[in-house]
């Protein structure tokens, strides 16, 4: 990708400005280039007839009952679904929806905590000599360990499950902004220094830009820990969620709908995960051109 | 200023500078050579207000900078060129050169902005004024560097080694760059390099230190008229002072050898 992309940073040196959205198709279209695209595809197909093969077909032993990709998909896009979940059944939205709901409060509970803590810890030393201590004793704790604690705290299911979602995202942002911060070279520091800037200033626009990178890193992890936690506490106590669905279709033995709602799992974490990289490359165009071409 | 300077890692005593005494006029660009670790960057650091003096004073203008017990204050009024470049590399070039009489709320946005495109745009560099500087060369960046720095008129310009890291057809542009910026503006500069080719070429009087403990070995007053260029190199004159600068130079460059091989054995 690199080497292809070589010859076209000679039309970057001048005044031209790149939209985000012509690097992004311009990087789909390299993408399309390479074989990429069709190894992934190759792989899904012979993980698909592998899963196949051995529940459906051969069904060996440990595999003989687990549901089938034919049966799994059967399900999902049936109109007449045997376990009432399928894409033209309201429930499945409802779950998918309190889901993300759910992740979207703790994520964004999480990111305004997280981000700022970060930045004073990696900014002001003494700051952090307070508070490191307190962060790397509770960030190793599990979230299960949490479970008895959130219920004692918080009114309801909601509010527990929400809080303990939030919790294990807190401490990934947290350590991966401060983390940015420290990560920025001296010279930046003194340079600003030299130009005469005021603390505000430091913070604003050295300390937050420069730890961006490692922010959206620490995101993107949070996000995956955020789904994590949050599937964990719906199959604790819940009415709704796909974790819920999860833990509630094996105890109905409702196989497929199992499989069904994991791969939504999967499909939504990737799409959240993506979802952050964008906003990750349109924050931080420098990055972005520096690395994309 | 005199200055001494003493390190103290690990309770042993590392005397970085003794009693480093020397004056720098006004609009003079003085230039101090010397081998690695003499105390160079040391010296420039006290200037900057990066780090603290043991012993001795300096003075800008007339007026104490710091002390043995007073750090200078980093600020607009001394600004250093680093030796690897610190452009910040989330702005673009015209973010860059405004961003110092902006925070320090000397100018208002759109007069910065008029400012920094004139200026860089008589430095050569109007072509890349919304390019980050991840997208341009290593020269260019330089070059930005020393018009944000202009930007903000310091009375003195502290140069840590910038081209060191540059190959030497790169170098050469950079030298007349500079030496046009200097003829123009006449600013105080502080130079510091082990080339020195570079410092007799660039400077009008150069200190030749000597190694740790840095001291000043030899001051040469180049008395090579200006403006100067490339054939200023082929000289007399300056094959001269070169002969006089190597003869001083190489003393030390031995003696910080042979100290190296001691440490190392």
């Amino acid at each position: 990708m690199q080497t292809a992309a070589m010859p076209k940073r000679q039309e970057f040196s001048g005044d031209a400005e790149i939209s985000s959205a012509s690097l992004f198709l311009y990087r789909i279209k390299l993408w399309l280039k390479s074989p990429r695209p069709y190894t992934m595809f190759t792989g899904l197909v012979l993980f698909g007839l592998f899963w196949w093969l051995s529940t459906e077909v051969l069904k060996l032993p440990r595999f003989e009952k687990l549901p089938g990709p034919v049966s799994v998909f059967r399900e999902w896009f049936s109109k007449n679904p045997a376990y009432g979940i399928s894409i033209y059944t309201p429930e499945y939205y409802e779950h998918i929806w309190k889901s993300v709901l759910r992740v979207i409060q703790a994520f964004g509970i999480a990111t305004l905590l997280g981000v700022p803590l970060g930045l004073f810890m990696g900014w002001r030393k003494t700051f952090k000599d307070y508070t490191f201590p307190i962060l790397e004793t509770l960030r190793p704790i599990p979230m299960l360990a949490w479970v008895p604690l959130a219920i004692l705290m918080w009114p309801g299911r909601e509010a527990a499950i929400i809080y303990l979602t939030c919790l294990s995202a807190f401490f990934a942002t947290t350590l991966n902004t401060l983390l940015g911060v420290e990560s920025i070279d001296e010279a930046y520091f003194r340079a600003a220094l030299c130009l005469g800037s005021k603390p505000r200033h430091i913070f604003f626009r050295i300390v937050f830009p420069g730890a961006l990178p490692f922010i959206f890193t620490g995101l993107q992890i949070s996000m995956g820990v955020a789904w994590f936690s949050l599937v964990a506490g719906e199959m604790l106590a819940g009415e709704y969620g796909l974790g819920y669905l999860i833990w509630n279709s094996f105890i109905l033995v409702q196989y497929p709908v199992i499989v069904i709602a994991m791969v939504t799992l999967g499909s939504i974490g990737w799409a959240s995960s993506a979802i952050i990289r964008f906003v990750g490359t349109l924050l931080m165009k420098w990055k972005a051109r520096e690395t994309a071409l | 200023m005199n200055v001494t300077k003493i390190y103290d890692p690990d309770g042993a005593n590392v005397l970085a500078l003794d009693d480093c005494c020397m004056e720098i006029q006004a609009g003079e660009f003085c230039v101090m050579v010397g081998p690695s670790g003499c105390g160079k960057t040391t010296l420039l650091n006290a200037i900057a207000g990066f780090h603290d003096i043991t012993s001795g004073e300096i003075h800008l203008d007339g007026e104490l900078l710091c002390s043995g017990t007073r750090m200078a204050d980093p600020g607009a009024d001394r600004i250093v060129v680093f030796q690897q470049g610190a452009l910040f590399p989330w702005y673009t070039v015209l973010e860059n050169a405004t961003y110092g009489p902006l925070v320090q709320g000397k100018m208002a946005k759109a007069e910065a902005r008029k400012a920094a495109e004139e200026l860089l745009g008589d430095m050569g560099l109007k072509g890349i004024l919304h390019n980050y500087p991840s997208e341009i060369s290593s020269g260019m960046r330089r070059r930005v560097e020393i018009a944000r720095a202009m930007m903000n008129d310091p009375k003195v310009l502290l140069m840590d080694e910038p081209y060191r890291a540059m190959d030497a057809l790169t170098k050469t542009v950079m030298h007349k760059h500079l030496l046009d910026v200097y003829d123009a503006t006449h600013k105080t500069i502080f130079f510091i390099t082990h080339d020195l080719e570079e410092a007799i070429f660039l400077g009008s009087r150069v200190y030749v230190m000597t190694t740790r403990p840095g001291r000043i070995k030899k001051v040469i007053d180049v008395d090579i008229p200006r403006p100067r260029d490339f054939r200023v190199l082929s000289s007399e004159r300056y094959l001269s002072l070169k002969g006089e600068a190597i003869e001083a130079v190489h003393e030390e460059a031995k003696r910080a050898f042979e100290a190296g091989e001691r440490e190392l054995a």
